[in-house]
């Protein structure tokens, strides 16, 4: 269970974040929705604590995610991030096995190639991109990459930034579903933040609405499109008009 | 008059506030230096990058020093006849002096540049925050061997420069200014004390500290998009030069004033 209560965070005199109170029930798959710039990819760093919130409280099953070994912490998460993020000096499979070759358990090397062969399959590539170089592939392969990374080490909770960004429809349908298949096959705790309506009803099981910093809605998937809230409506279904305002 | 005050103390302040900064990057990267894990391939890669490679430029550099620095000592020095310290002062300057600082300046236009830009880039595609999700703390992974690395190799690079700058001397002075190889060899050998070169090999760990330093320091503060890596690239290379001058002038300052 991951709890997010009164968490603040301002950059300078930006307030990105102004009370988030939010509450993800273990092995349920929750999506974030919201504008570009209102504070999702700072919501999900301040839960890996990689952006250190000004107030408030981040726990994840009970324990505070600011004390605790920090590496015993982080080797619960894997993250796809927005751009897939691999390291360019590396090849895949090594970008794929990067957390299995360090750290106290790490494997041999053999062995760790072998798993993150078998993690590219499963994320629908074949053996040989294991020896690319992530400058070698396309968006997609890189994202698939990304999740193939992310699932590496069988992470309880896994993070997905705007996993379909930049990918053409047909694409992000595949990431949509390999999301889907994996967050149920693995039974893993997911948050996932974006502004593709197609991905939110493909992935979630509950979705949360950021607006002005905080949680303007939030509930399961089903219920999203009879919801009330004029600023919910407006933004699933992309209308100019509302109360949420855009720069036109 | 406040106002006057304020406008000049405040970019005191900024620059003392940027000393801070750069102060505990340096602590918090010496600090992993004591604790495991250590990436030697990391470390090694560094090694490689920031020595082997840098090599060509750096001899290239001493050789011609040593060159124009032998005709320079023969055209001042003829002034009142003392023609003959050429293959004494070849050797002594580029120990002490040119070696190191044109190693340093070289090696921070070409290493600061390239860790700056390429941490910066990293930063920006989110491949930090990436580390830091795998359990892999930057500063241990990317920083540490980096400044490690250069200031362990840049002292090698001195030295050999420092052979190649006064092999130049030597090769100008026998083929251009007339001078006895033999003689020119054995005033070289005679002249040059090992604290000449040894200072000039702390003065290279030193200037080798900085460059990484700095490089890394712009690459993991660096701003958003290609501008803000720009602008690392630009500021790792200018401070890593303004710092090398002058920790030359203070280490010469303690090293050779009695």
């Amino acid at each position: 269970m991951i709890d997010l209560s009164g968490v603040h965070k301002a950059f300078g005199a930006n307030r990105v974040l102004r009370g988030v109170d939010l509450s993800l029930p273990k092995g349920q798959s929750m999506v974030i929705i919201g504008g570009s710039g209102t504070g999702k990819s700072v919501l999900l760093k301040c839960v890996l604590g990689l952006v250190v919130p000004d107030q408030g409280r981040i726990t994840v099953d009970g324990q505070d995610v600011t004390t605790g070994d920090r590496d015993a912490f982080l080797a619960r998460f894997g993250m796809l991030f927005q751009g897939a993020a691999l390291f360019d000096s590396m090849r895949v499979w090594e970008n794929v096995a990067f957390r299995l070759l360090r750290g106290p358990g790490r494997l041999p090397k053999d062995q760790a190639r072998e798993i993150a062969v078998e993690k590219l399959r499963r994320v629908g590539l074949k053996p040989q991109v294991a020896d690319l170089y992530p400058a070698e592939l396309s968006g997609g392969m890189q994202k698939r990459v990304g999740l193939a990374r992310a699932i590496a080490a069988n992470p309880e909770i896994i993070f997905f930034d705007e996993p379909t960004t930049g990918l053409d429809p047909i694409m992000s349908g595949v990431i949509n579903t390999l999301i889907r298949d994996i967050v149920v096959e693995m039974g893993v705790t997911a948050m996932t933040i974006t502004h593709d309506m197609t991905s939110v009803r493909a992935i979630a099981d509950r979705v949360a609405m950021l607006h002005d910093g905080m949680i303007r809605w939030t509930g399961p998937v089903a219920e999203m499109d009879q919801a009330a809230d004029p600023y919910l409506q407006q933004f699933i279904h992309g209308r100019a008009d509302g109360p949420i305002e855009s720069v036109r | 008059m406040s106002r006057f005050l304020a406008s000049l103390g405040r970019p005191v302040l900024a620059v003392l506030a940027a000393f801070g900064r750069v102060t505990l990057f340096a602590a918090e990267t010496l600090r992993h230096l004591f604790t495991p894990p250590f990436y030697l391939r990391e470390f090694g890669q560094a090694l490689l990058q920031i020595g082997w490679f840098s090599l060509p430029m750096v001899a290239m550099t001493a050789f011609f020093t040593g060159g124009a620095l032998a005709l320079q000592i023969y055209s001042g020095g003829s002034r009142f006849n003392a023609e003959a310290v050429v293959p004494q002062i070849v050797a002594i300057g580029m120990a002490r002096e040119l070696g190191p600082v044109l190693g340093g300046l070289m090696v921070a236009a070409r290493v600061a540049s390239s860790i700056a830009a390429e941490i910066g880039t990293m930063k920006v595609t989110e491949q930090i925050d990436a580390l830091t999700t795998l359990s892999t703390n930057p500063m241990k992974y990317l920083t540490l061997p980096r400044v490690l690395a250069a200031t362990l190799a840049v002292p090698v690079l001195v030295a050999v420069g420092d052979s190649i700058g006064i092999a130049g001397g030597w090769l100008v002075g026998t083929a251009k200014l007339d001078f006895n190889s033999a003689t020119y060899l054995a005033n070289t050998r005679d002249f040059l004390e090992a604290w000449d070169v040894g200072s000039g090999l702390v003065k290279g760990a030193v200037f080798g500290f900085i460059v990484a330093l700095m490089g890394c320091y712009f690459g993991m503060n660096s701003g958003r998009g290609a501008q803000g890596v720009g602008a690392a690239t630009k500021s790792a290379v200018v401070s890593a030069s303004v710092l090398i001058l002058a920790a030359n002038y203070l280490l010469t300052a303690v090293f050779f004033t009695s």
